[in-house]
């Protein structure tokens, strides 16, 4: 389990990492997810030791990253597939890895096959493509069968088949059981491979909760309903309860009502339909909406509407 | 297989542990071979020539002139020591480094006994080098190593070089930066240190105290030899004090610095 808490970083007078607490639970896949620079890199550092927090604490298994007596055997991260010695062969770079842990030597083949880089093992690591020096880089987060697993945006900059090998890869470790902190800055992506998701913005937490109740309250749904007597089908609707207005583009948008409802007071008040289809608002749309909202409200701009507030407190329960 | 964590009953892997990392990753790359060839190659052949040139032109060969210019390979494996650490920085290493070894002080203490170790094996093949060379192109005066002196001009130079990498590590682990740190190293050692001799009135009172002239004087002082510092046993104590001290503080420095 990983346990951060009130976790603070701070660079001069920018504040990356602010007064951030939330927790990874084994057995289950979660999304680390904010836009671009809002500090997930940042924090997965302050768990691995490797930057010192401003305040706050990170625990991995109970403890401080520095304090474990067996990191390799305990977390497995990869945080930059480029953090390799370039004239090292994948082979090479594993083992003293293994050896620094007092590892089986034999790990350092099951990884390589595990990951598919066999065939390249005795190969230069800077010789390597993005997507192969990702293999190494989750080979050497596996090497100590660990427990707890970090990844820092792993499908960045991947062909799509690396994208679905990664998603599958990643799915199974939480399959078996493991504790996986995912990071991105897509929804989508991780709308796909997280069961739960802690959602950041400007350093600061703005839900932790799981990925289906997150997409449901973040993306509105609405229906776009057209016909040859418009103006007539509006007041019918509005008759029945049915919250509507313009589309915008010389149709009707009724939000909050199910489909077949409309049909039916349509049908009802004698009216004919040319149109009448669902609209899902995108995940892109809704992560910019509700982590924009967190960058206005820092920014000490204007705060967002009441329906993002709405959005962010069903996110947060 | 199963090599789960939490068991209590695997060792925690230790000093031994992360020394054997460090092997593995020195080794594993071409430029530190280069940098001991080299190393070897021009403390043996320079000390030679020096020793042959002395002979033509009248001068007093004895087996410390063999090792006059034991400072050319030390140069050389001060640059592979600041390398070591410095392009782990520049790769980004350094932080796989400090995951696999958290403790950044057993993770530093193991390279620096790795490094040492390469630079004392580089400079005692140089050194004994350089006289087997000079002892084979001049037969004609006795260059043999008769007693503890002797012993002490030739393998001296692999403690020298040793301490000198581990300086050169640490200036590396401060600097961070390739070139800065060899900058740092190559100036102070090679240029500076002559500089601040020759200054008049304080220069021949600091030269004891600067490290890499002690280190000379180690290696170079005859039997009678006596400086500031005593014998040339206490100008190594010296340097050793300036090696152990400047990594004690990297290492501290280290610890505190964001990787």
């Amino acid at each position: 389990m990983i346990e951060v808490r009130g976790l603070t970083r701070r660079y001069g007078a920018t504040l990356a990492v602010d007064d951030l607490s939330f927790t990874v639970e084994p057995g289950r896949v979660t999304g680390f997810l904010g836009p671009n620079g809002s500090g997930k890199s940042t924090t997965m550092r302050l768990v691995l030791g490797l930057d010192r927090p401003s305040a706050g604490l990170a625990l991995v298994d109970g403890v401080p990253y520095r304090e474990l007596a067996h990191p390799l055997r305990t977390v497995g991260a990869l945080l930059d597939a480029r953090w390799v010695h370039p004239n090292r062969t994948a082979r090479a770079h594993l083992r003293w890895l293994a050896r620094s842990n007092r590892l089986p030597p034999g790990r350092v083949d099951e990884v390589l096959d595990q990951v598919g880089l066999t065939a390249v093992a005795d190969r230069r690591a800077g010789a390597f493509s993005l997507g192969m020096a990702q293999r190494l880089g989750i080979a050497a987060a596996l090497l100590g069968d660990p427990e707890i697993l970090l990844f820092d945006e792993p499908v960045n900059g991947l062909d799509p088949e690396g994208i679905v090998w990664v998603r599958r890869f990643v799915r199974g470790l939480a399959a078996q059981g493991r504790c996986v902190l995912v990071s991105s800055h897509l929804l989508p992506e991780m709308a796909l491979t997280a069961d739960e998701l802690v959602v950041i913005g400007r350093g600061r937490l703005i839900a932790q909760s799981t990925t289906a109740e997150f997409v449901d309250s973040a993306s509105r749904t609405s229906v776009r309903v057209d016909g040859p007597r418009l103006d007539e089908l509006a007041a019918a609707l509005r008759r029945a309860g049915v919250e509507v207005g313009p589309s915008g583009d010389g149709a009707l948008t009724a939000t909050g009502t199910p489909m077949a409802r409309i049909g039916r007071v349509a049908a009802d008040a004698g009216l004919a339909l040319s149109e009448l289809s669902l609209h899902r608002g995108s995940l892109e749309e809704a992560f910019m909406r509700i982590t924009g909202h967190e960058v206005e409200y820092t920014a000490g701009g204007p705060a967002g509407g009441p329906d993002d507030s709405a959005a962010l407190t069903a996110a947060k329960g | 297989m199963s090599v789960a964590a939490g068991s209590t009953t695997i060792a925690r892997p230790g000093f031994a542990a992360a020394v054997a990392a460090e092997r593995i990753k020195l080794t594993g790359i071409r430029s530190p071979w280069w940098c001991a060839g080299a190393a070897v190659a021009v403390t043996a052949g320079l000390g030679a020539i020096v020793s042959v040139a002395t002979r033509y032109e009248g001068g007093p060969l004895t087996v410390a002139t063999t090792q006059l210019v034991h400072s050319a390979g030390m140069a050389v494996v001060m640059v592979m020591a600041a390398l070591a650490i410095t392009t782990e920085h520049s790769t980004g290493t350094i932080r796989t480094t400090y995951l696999a070894v958290p403790r950044r002080g057993v993770a530093l203490g193991a390279k620096a006994v790795v490094v040492a170790a390469v630079a004392a094996a580089v400079g005692l093949a140089g050194a004994f080098g350089s006289w087997g060379l000079s002892a084979a192109l001049v037969p004609d005066v006795d260059l043999a190593l008769h007693g503890a002196v002797e012993w002490r001009q030739v393998a001296g130079v692999g403690a020298v070089n040793l301490l000198a990498a581990v300086i050169a590590l640490a200036v590396g682990i401060l600097v961070r930066h390739t070139a800065g740190a060899v900058a740092l190293v190559l100036v102070w050692g090679l240029v500076a240190e002559q500089l601040i001799g020759l200054l008049p009135g304080v220069g021949p009172a600091l030269t004891p105290w600067l490290p890499f002239q002690a280190g000379k004087y180690f290696v170079t002082a005859d039997g009678t030899a006596t400086g500031l510092l005593g014998s040339p046993w206490a100008a190594l104590g010296y340097l050793t004090a300036v090696a152990a001290g400047l990594l004690a503080v990297a290492v501290a420095v280290a610890r505190r610095r964001d990787a």
